[in-house]
């Protein structure tokens, strides 16, 4: 069984965002679920119950850096499909559906959103365009190669909920899934031979769709600054008969 | 313009956030139509039904799905069903709360009728311009929905919030109507199996959800140290939370872990010991309504956010807090 992940490249998680949004000239990293997901699927692969991993990545040709790092992390190898516009989750989503039908996996791997747009979208939208049974915010999944299913648990506000999927199946990940791993510096050489092919829009017959607009991006309101206090029992007090939260 | 509103029950009564999405819809415009879905199976369906029939005076129809396909939130024939009742009644707009329910099933159904969902809408500012959160709350981006197809969104409950005056509106009763089922496709509803729900078993609240959050940064220095954290909360009737640092020091699960790629929390009161204030983590909890400070370092950037600051060094002023604050239940 294949596994297919998706990748996406994003401010890095620790780069204070500006009003605008800065994307020139700031770290860009792999988004944090994306590493989750990565990780999930090469521990399947290791575990003996998937033949090989392909990372995907969309987007402007910087993309390749990205599918390097999880190519270095232990996929086998990278798909690029270059475009230069903006991407929305439906586009994405049906790009994905487009490589699914090409690589055909047996469970295609996402993170559950990327921290730039916090969109939370593309994995539920693929999973319905594929007419997929779909895990989203996954933090346990258990492969059952027999029988062809696997068993997910979520992450649902309130406590855990476990679903049992038919393969092939979308999963997206949540936090607690795993801890991802270093590339090391050997896996890193050995991910520059790897190969990544690429895609246009047009080999895959998908037309961009753009049906939202970004109107614009502004800073959310300051916190007004704060006093600082002396003592625990003015901190008690202030909490207590200020503001009356305790 | 027409919407309708994806709503959730349990035990026999609307939820509130389901309430929220209602008062988001008659926000869209004056003149709209709001119809509420409610899907599910047995007596509790009909019961939550004719609850939500009376839950705001803007609600003009209730449809109820009654199968044994929806008495488990699976998105599968969720999305289905969304799809099926929008092609019926032609809505405009189609609203639920982003909870972990809404999130699951609204952009599967989204996919199905080809068009683009908004998450997460903070603000209405009018029935195609929409205000939502990115980059974890750091920024806000204005959208505007241009499609063809029906407007799909999800909305943050805590920014439409309800009025309690919810009893006394029985006088306006919503007509109750049953969704016929007849066209309803089987295929893709048996893919997936509803296991089982596990709720927390801990005494703690939900950190998602908790009216007070404690926090601990790497400056506990150790998972033992960190108990001291878990003391005060108990002591407050609070959450634990803990930064990125400490998860990654070992001291926690990080399921505890506030940030950008944590939990996102929005307690009435957090509390935060040893903890710097790394962006990723303020991106976390910067929509709390008070936020308490406590670090040695007076330069510390949580001090710029913090409502209340003190500087000096946690492992006195968490054992003093623990003597002289109040007991809660």
């Amino acid at each position: 069984m294949k596994i297919m992940v998706a990748l996406k490249r994003v401010v890095d998680y620790a780069v204070k965002i500006r009003s605008g949004v800065e994307t020139q000239n700031v770290k860009m990293s792999m988004n944090p679920f994306c590493e989750i997901a990565l990780e999930e699927a090469l521990r399947i692969k290791e575990s003996g119950m998937a033949s090989e991993v392909v990372a995907v990545s969309m987007g402007l040709k910087q993309c390749v850096d990205t599918l390097r790092t999880g190519l270095a992390m232990g996929a086998d190898r990278g798909i690029h499909v270059e475009t230069d516009g903006p991407l929305y989750p439906l586009s994405v989503a049906k790009l994905l559906r487009a490589l699914v039908e090409v690589e055909k996996p047996g469970l295609l791997i996402l993170g559950k959103q990327a921290i730039d747009d916090d969109c939370n979208q593309t994995g539920q939208m693929v999973a319905g365009l594929l007419n997929w049974p779909q895990g989203t915010f996954a933090s346990k999944v258990v492969l059952d190669k027999e029988k062809q299913v696997v068993t997910v648990d979520r992450e649902v506000d309130g406590g855990l909920e476990t679903l049992c999927l038919d393969l092939p199946a979308v999963i997206t990940t949540d936090l607690r899934l795993n801890q991802p791993r270093y590339a090391t510096l050997p896996n890193i050489m050995k991910a520059k031979s790897k190969v990544i092919k690429k895609y246009t829009l047009q080999d895959l017959n998908v037309e961009l769709k753009s049906d939202i607009e970004q109107v614009q991006v502004t800073e959310p309101p300051k916190r007004k600054a704060g006093v600082l206090v002396s003592s625990v029992d003015e901190l008690i007090d202030k909490l207590k008969n200020e503001v009356h939260v305790i | 313009i027409s919407t309708l509103v994806l709503a959730e029950h349990e035990g026999g009564a609307i939820k509130p956030q389901s309430v929220s999405a209602v008062k988001a819809a008659s926000s869209l415009s004056d003149e709209n139509s709001i119809s509420l879905l409610l899907a599910g199976s047995g007596p509790a369906l009909h019961e939550a039904a004719a609850n939500a029939a009376s839950c705001d005076p803007s609600v003009s129809q209730v449809l109820v799905a009654d199968s044994e396909k929806f008495s488990h939130p699976l998105a599968e024939p969720w999305a289905r069903l969304i799809h099926l009742v929008q092609q019926k009644g032609g809505y405009s707009h189609v609203i639920t709360a982003s909870g972990s329910f809404g999130k699951n099933i609204l952009p599967r159904a989204a996919a199905l009728l080809d068009v683009s969902p908004i998450t997460d809408v903070i603000e209405i500012s009018d029935s195609h311009l929409f205000v939502r959160p990115i980059y974890a709350g750091n920024a806000l981006c204005t959208v505007r929905y241009t499609g063809a197809g029906p407007c799909l969104l999800s909305i943050r409950s805590t920014s439409f919030p309800v009025s309690p005056i919810l009893a006394d509106s029985k006088s306006n009763e919503a007509p109750i109507s049953q969704v016929d089922l007849s066209t309803f496709g089987e295929d893709s509803v048996c893919k997936s199996r509803y296991v089982k729900h596990t709720s927390q078993d801990t005494d703690r609240p939900d950190l998602g959800n908790a009216r007070v959050v404690v926090t601990g940064g790497r400056a506990l220095k150790s998972a033992e140290n960190f108990k001291m954290i878990e003391k005060l909360a108990e002591k407050l009737g609070a959450a634990v939370g803990a930064t990125r640092a400490a998860v990654d020091a070992g001291y926690v699960p990080n399921e505890l872990q506030v940030g950008q790629t944590g939990k996102i929390v929005a307690p009435e009161l957090y509390l935060a010991f040893g903890v710097s204030g790394a962006i990723q983590h303020l991106a976390g909890m910067r929509d709390s309504k008070y936020i308490v400070a406590v670090n040695k370092d007076a330069d510390a950037p949580i001090f710029q956010v913090a409502d209340y600051g003190l500087v000096g060094d946690i492992f006195e002023v968490i054992p003093e807090l623990l003597e002289k604050l109040p007991e809660k239940k």
